[in-house]
């Protein structure tokens, strides 16, 4: 599956079906930190995400001082 | 994953809240969640005339989309902070997300108002973070257009993320002061000054990123070219991994401060009496307001690094 990480507008594969919890864990990311979306919806972890499927994981940290 | 309303595929899982929701729940939570802070901390009625700071980010724009859908009297103030690329599309948002709602919006652009001074031209000239300059130039904005624009209630999209890791530094570093004055209502302490709230302050980043993308709304996902690094960041990162062992961590941090914590710090404000900036005319505290020290610093710095490159 083709995974989009923004907003740092990488990409990564990963290989097979996987659950979107297993997805954050393996690239090491914070649960809570990201939206998982696929199209027009939102994922909860415990989804499974196709390998022929893309995804995207959006950053919900926005920073410096406001 | 269930939604705990409905029973219906869950969109949105909330540790913090050992929840899950689909769209239609979520986003009534949400309103619902908003419209309950509004209320209980008496931040606003429906009479008020309220400006809402707008970035571009998903805060801001959630703020006012949801304000606007409770039935408030809103306005939208955006100010232009100069940062190349990412001012441009932000201001380019925020209009289109005006525009689409027929909403009423002002944009005020550093280089038109006051000293004419961008952000990344401020941070140069004091070699300061430009976070510091940003936080200072755009107070001043938000204090001058609700003071002139007539409104009595100034509105932020600073969420429970923001207020955790604000508090954060601040008891690392024990600023009393700045204890004393972190609430989600500052009542006004000059004439010239208007009530500024937080209505997002018990509602997690998280939230407010799945609010806006399940309206719709299309935001800055970008960060800001000048936080890379900032502080407030390191401080975010901490919060979230305690977060993610001990779910609801960032509720209790904040409302316990501001239930228990609070009141002790009351006394360390250092609100002296107020006059008027002998430049602008807006509050402060000695002769210039904070805004036309900055200004006054930089243009010393710049006529310095004039006569250097002149010798």
């Amino acid at each position: 599956m083709n995974v989009r990480l923004e907003p740092q507008g990488k990409r990564v594969s990963l290989a097979g079906r996987r659950r979107v919890g297993d997805i954050v864990r393996t690239l090491g990311i914070v649960a809570g930190t990201v939206l998982v979306i696929r199209g027009d919806e939102l994922l909860t972890d415990d989804q499974v995400v196709e390998d022929h499927e893309s995804i995207e994981l959006r950053a919900v940290i926005s920073g410096g001082l406001r | 994953m269930k939604c705990r309303r409905c029973a219906a595929a869950a969109t949105l899982q909330l540790r913090s809240h050992n929840s899950a929701f689909c769209k239609p729940c979520f986003l009534l939570f949400f309103r619902r969640a908003v419209e309950r802070t509004i209320d209980r901390d008496r931040m606003f009625t429906r009479e008020d005339q309220v400006l809402v700071a707008v970035s571009g980010g998903k805060d801001s724009l959630a703020l006012w989309d949801v304000l606007n859908d409770l039935g408030f009297s809103t306005e939208g103030l955006y100010v232009g902070l100069g940062i190349d690329d990412y001012s441009a599309d932000s201001e380019r948002k925020v209009k289109r997300f005006a525009a689409s709602r027929g909403l009423r919006l002002r944009v005020l652009d550093l280089r038109e108002e006051g000293a004419g001074f961008t952000i990344p031209e401020a941070a140069a000239s004091t070699r300061r973070q430009p976070c510091a300059a940003c936080g200072t130039f755009k107070r001043h904005s938000f204090d001058r257009a609700a003071a002139e624009g007539g409104f009595n209630v100034l509105a932020t999209g600073h969420n429970l993320d923001d207020e955790a890791a604000r508090l954060l530094g601040n008891v690392l570093h024990w600023q009393l002061p700045y204890l004393a004055k972190q609430q989600p209502v500052l009542t006004p302490t000059h004439p010239r000054f208007v009530r500024k709230v937080r209505p997002l302050y018990r509602t997690s980043e998280l939230e407010t990123a799945a609010y806006a993308f399940l309206r719709g709304i299309d935001y800055v996902v970008e960060e800001c070219p000048n936080s890379h690094g900032a502080t407030q960041l390191v401080y975010k990162d901490l919060m979230n991994r305690l977060e993610q062992q001990m779910p609801g961590s960032k509720l209790m941090f904040v409302m316990d401060f501001l239930k228990h914590g609070h009141p002790l710090f009351a006394g360390a404000s250092a609100n002296a009496d107020l006059g008027e900036c002998a430049s602008c005319g807006m509050p402060a505290a000695g002769e210039l307001c904070g805004y036309c020290r900055l200004v006054s610093e930089i243009e010393r710095r710049r006529a310095q690094a004039v006569t250097y490159s002149r010798a």
